[in-house]
């Protein structure tokens, strides 16, 4: 993006929500060369420089920019799936300014050359920073550990096998030890492959009655539980990368109780649907790991609550027709979220269930915190990634309007409250619902 | 030839998907048109006219020579033109080529599509690509609705009701979509339904499904009316479920020791094809307890009976 469309921007009578200084006032924003320059009450138009767009925001909320912590984009390897181009469209609308992509691409993103790569093709046809996390091991094979040194300097903001957890604990044990020396975050998506077998979706009634195969909790709880041990053997920095029940949540809170290094993230999915989702076999819903009980969903919303759990990311991930359009069993798991993450999400605000604040903690400053991104925030100096939030505003999800190539979303149809209405990315409008 | 049912049920739907769906009314109703076809299918003369002009397709993914003969027989008794497609699971890129199947087929117009699928939830799936009418003959561990149907015809015909039965199913509940749709029609109909087997073969939460479960065949066959047998899906065991066929004999094959647990006279009863020496023995399978042969005769009443209350609603019919 050239500097020369930027002008400053002034953002009045916004509602100000600032997570990272618990800031929630009515007030006006300034920002100025990609830089937020002040943000108070009564900035007015006066005191502005010259050239200076003034938005009238109306009450609405203005709060830092989303940073997605976990999306699949097809680039390099499934561009029919996503582009960065198509995914910083959707994100942009979405209210995201950062996605934070995944390393489980064709090839694999391991080395720095791939993390080169990644950031200057989304520099140049995405509208929102993309950051890749690398591969934890080689070839996302879990045996060999990648050059977390070298990737890190490259950009890497975190390392991580994707979908796929490490089943050898010799592996992962000495790559905990060996991230420790880089400060390198370790993001693990804990699933046990043999526990979870055929199960295509959350073991219980509804497996039994629909005759699907299904996968326990245990499967991810197990390997969690291991994890954490391996995290107390070697001081490790560990993120969990998808939690999804509440054995799980018992595991995290005794590690946080004992003051290990230790983070989580839940995906939107699992704090906005439940099992019976899945219903007539829909295979829009079928997700890996797979949509829990209705009590694992009420536990997961209760931890972003208490900030057991830390962040809530998309877990976007594009499949199209081809792979979607099949029996519940033969159908790829994931669904898209980067552009209806935040809106699903102010369901569980509207329910009462979560602070507006702390859903949109846990979507931008605490993902900023753990990665070393620098947005997250509003204050003064910050980057001017912003997004501007109508919270009222009911609409119906069209799939053929999200921004995605691939349209598997679960909220097909689904009414919505609240809505993004400006994305500004460095100081740029990069997004304007109209 | 020109004889008309004296029933005149319709089912007032255009699938059977299942039993899941089939209000108590309409299995008696559908048992009851069954009757008329058991009396039918005995005499030489077997043809009605009912479904003359009709095509019905036979499409299973899933090999099966009982089930597709007597919905083959059951569509030709009924006069419809038949056509039998089996398509073999290995030579294909499978759900691809059942949403591609299902737009190909419906292009040709029939009226009925019978399909078995080897995955739960692929017969709703191909339903919904299709106009015509489709029957369940099968999908994944899900449902088998003609199954359970001929099942409590036969049950009914023997014992003269189906509700305050005892019914023990037995064996390999997990992977069996018989045992699901058998459990939902019966408990429908008021009968006490158990389930016997090892915990590895019983799905998760089988207890929230209105059985009663048992893992000991002595007590699970206490006082039971029927024992329904199922087949030891072994070709679906992608895990050790069982330490051995000889092992699972010994604690869950019914011979006639077995069978003494249950009530004086219980009848048994086995869905097919049977591994004798694995879940049943031979002496049981072919005793004056059986009803194994029953069942396969009622299958052909059932299927028509199907056949003949969809077609009733059919368009122009």
């Amino acid at each position: 993006m050239s500097l020369s469309d930027r002008h400053p921007i002034l953002l009045t009578n916004a509602r100000i929500v600032d997570p990272s200084c618990d800031l929630d006032i009515p007030g006006d924003l300034l920002m100025a060369d990609g830089i937020v320059r002040d943000v108070r009450r009564g900035i007015g138009a006066a005191g502005v420089p010259e050239g200076t767009e003034v938005i009238d925001c109306k009450g609405k909320v203005v709060a830092p920019g989303l940073i997605d912590m976990r999306a699949f984009i097809g680039e390099p390897g499934a561009e029919y799936r996503e582009t960065f181009a198509s995914a910083s469209q959707a994100a942009a609308a979405g209210g995201v300014t950062t996605i934070v992509c995944q390393p489980d691409t064709v090839p694999a993103i391991d080395e720095p050359e791939q993390v080169d790569f990644v950031l200057r093709r989304a520099r140049d046809t995405g509208i929102v920073h993309v950051n890749p996390m690398a591969a934890l091991t080689k070839g996302l094979k879990g045996q060999e550990m990648t050059e977390f040194g070298l990737l890190k300097a490259a950009g890497a903001l975190a390392f991580t096998d994707g979908a796929k957890s490490v089943i050898n604990a010799q592996v992962f044990r000495r790559a905990l030890i060996y991230a420790r020396d880089f400060d390198a975050l370790i993001v693990h998506h804990t699933e046990d492959p043999d526990l979870t077998g055929l199960g295509v979706m959350n073991e219980g009634e509804l497996s039994a009655r629909l005759g699907l195969m299904g996968v326990p909790t245990a499967a991810e709880a197990i390997v969690l539980e291991r994890d954490m041990r391996l995290v107390a053997l070697t001081g490790g920095r560990y993120h969990a990368a998808s939690l999804t029940c509440r054995d799980s949540l018992d595991v995290l809170q005794r590690a946080k109780a004992a003051g290990l290094k230790v983070t989580a993230s839940a995906s939107i999915n699992h704090l906005t649907l439940n099992e019976i989702d899945v219903g007539s076999y829909r295979t829009f819903c079928k997700v890996k790991p797979p949509l829990r009980a209705e009590a694992d969903r009420v536990a997961l919303v209760e931890a972003v609550a208490s900030g057991l759990i830390d962040v809530i990311m998309s877990d976007h991930n594009p499949q199209d027709v081809e792979t979607k359009r099949l029996t519940f069993a033969e159908a790829a798991p994931g669904a898209i979220g980067i552009e209806t993450m935040l809106v699903a999400g102010l369901r569980l605000v509207h329910a009462g269930a979560i602070p507006l604040a702390t859903l949109l903690k846990a979507m931008s400053t605490r993902p900023a915190e753990l990665l070393g991104l620098p947005g997250g925030s509003l204050r003064p100096g910050s980057v001017a990634d912003v997004v501007v939030i109508d919270l009222d505003m009911p609409w119906v999800l069209d799939p053929a309007d999200l921004k995605s190539k691939c349209k598997n979303t679960p909220f097909d149809e689904a009414k919505m409250t609240g809505r993004v209405v400006r994305t500004i990315v460095a100081g740029r409008t990069v997004y304007e619902f109209v | 030839m020109n004889i008309a049912s004296k029933s005149t049920f319709a089912l007032s739907r255009r699938h059977l998907l299942g039993i899941e769906a089939l209000t108590a009314e309409e299995i008696i109703g559908l048992l009851d048109l069954a009757e008329e076809f058991v009396e039918l299918n005995r005499q030489i003369e077997k043809k009605r006219t009912s479904l003359r002009g009709r095509t019905q397709i036979n499409l299973f993914f899933e090999n099966s020579t009982r089930t597709q003969s007597s919905f083959e027989l059951a569509g030709k008794r009924l006069g419809a033109d038949v056509m039998n497609m089996s398509v073999s699971s290995s030579s294909m890129n499978k759900g691809e080529t059942l949403i591609d199947t299902a737009i190909t087929l419906n292009a040709m117009h029939p009226d009925i599509i019978v399909v078995r699928h080897q995955h739960s939830g692929a017969v709703e799936l191909l339903s919904r690509k299709v106009d015509c009418s489709v029957i369940n003959a099968g999908d994944g561990a899900h449902e088998h609705p003609t199954q359970a149907l001929l099942d409590a015809l036969t049950i009914r015909r023997n014992k003269g009701r189906l509700d305050r039965l005892t019914v023990a199913i037995c064996g390999d509940v997990l992977h069996s979509r018989v045992a699901r749709s058998n459990i939902i029609l019966l408990n429908r109909m008021g009968a006490r339904v158990r389930v016997v087997g090892p915990s590895t073969l019983l799905p998760p939460a089988v207890d929230r499904l209105g059985v009663e479960v048992f893992h000991d065949m002595r007590a699970g066959l206490a006082d039971a009316d029927i024992v329904m047998m199922l087949r030891l899906q072994r070709e679906r065991m992608n895990g050790s479920f069982i330490p051995s066929t000889q092992e699972y004999f010994a604690y869950f094959g019914l011979d006639s020791k077995k069978l003494a647990f249950a009530k004086p006279g219980a009848l048994v009863m086995h869905p097919g094809p049977m591994n004798r020496g694995v879940e049943i023995s031979s002496d049981v399978a072919d005793g004056a307890q059986s009803l194994i042969r029953e069942q396969v005769e009622m299958g052909v009443a059932v299927r028509m009976a199907v056949l003949e209350a969809l077609s009733r609603n059919l368009p122009n019919a």
